[in-house]
């Protein structure tokens, strides 16, 4: 497939932090860390799909300015983003899994619907929701 | 401010800080995920690790409600989700959902959505869904009262609107 979404990204209030999250916790493989200066473009993939993604993005200057930078980074942690969905195999071991690691989960996996889900947060505030669909 | 002084560039952010937001929300995402419980301001106040004192306030701010009154819009949201999707009697929807009584569960019920729990569910169900697409938490969240005023002045409102020749009905 040559045609796709190749990169989304999120913002994180520190990239230190969000990559310790992403990495560290949830396992994802960083796709690309450079640096220029203050700046720093970072994403992550998640292991079984290569061919996307994830940007963990610090709103700040000179793409924004200081006080539209402040603004994301108190939106993020309202938890005012959308919400992101990953699929997994397996909901109540993934939560066992992530839990151990010290992720914060906002909601234990509930069955509903044929599916189980849960919900945890990363450290700047991004909800994210895990799926397990036909259980 | 004398017109000699020059004004920043930009203006310092009134904003909070994202790491107490982070925290207020911390508290937010615990009544959403037990509406039913007790969650007096000290209970709030110690998940986002805030003083008594402040937590109310910053949490107003931050969200644009109080504790409180947020914690009444998810128990009315969840109790119109229960009254929709089962059969089960309006009594033990009013328990699991948080309140003690089947009196104050109907009469807030009514003062927030206008309507009885048992009229809602009435009408819910001659409608005819097409929603199954649509995570469930996104169709509920529809059904959140936006309660911008204390349920208090909504009831004063909606109480001086139907008296006649009280204050709300001054000749245009």
């Amino acid at each position: 497939m040559s045609e796709a979404i190749q990169v989304v990204g999120l913002y994180v209030r520190d990239q230190d932090e969000a990559y310790e999250f992403y990495v560290g916790k949830l396992g994802f493989k960083v796709h690309t860390d450079q640096r220029n200066g203050d700046y720093r473009w970072l994403t992550v993939q998640h292991p079984e799909q290569p061919g996307f993604q994830l940007g963990l993005f610090r709103p700040q200057p000179p793409v924004h300015d200081a006080v539209t930078a402040q603004t994301l980074n108190e939106l993020v942690a309202k938890g005012a983003m959308p919400p992101l969905v990953m699929a997994v195999d397996d909901c109540r071991a993934t939560y066992d899994r992530l839990r151990d690691k010290g992720v914060e989960f906002t909601q234990e996996p509930v069955a509903r619907y044929g599916n189980v889900d849960a919900n945890f947060r990363d450290p700047s505030g991004n909800g994210w929701k895990i799926v397990q669909e036909g259980a | 401010m004398t017109t000699g002084q020059s004004a920043p560039a930009t203006p310092i952010p009134t904003g909070q800080d994202p790491r107490l937001l982070r925290r207020l929300l911390r508290a937010k995402d615990r009544i959403d995920a037990a509406s039913h419980e007790d969650w007096p301001v000290s209970r709030l106040a110690a998940v986002s690790g805030v003083s008594v004192t402040h937590f109310a306030h910053a949490f107003r701010q931050a969200f644009g409600l109080p504790p409180h009154r947020y914690l009444l819009t998810r128990r009315i949201e969840r109790a119109k989700a229960l009254l929709r999707d089962t059969d089960r009697p309006v009594t033990e929807i009013a328990f699991d959902t948080g309140w003690n009584s089947l009196g104050t569960f109907g009469r807030t019920f009514r003062d927030v959505t206008d309507e009885s729990p048992s009229a809602f569910r009435t009408r819910e169900r001659s409608l005819t869904q097409g929603f199954d697409r649509v995570p469930a938490c996104y169709l509920n969240a529809a059904n959140r009262p936006d309660l911008n005023i204390a349920v208090s002045e909504k009831r004063r409102q909606d109480r001086d609107n139907k008296v006649p020749g009280s204050q709300a009905m001054e000749p245009l």
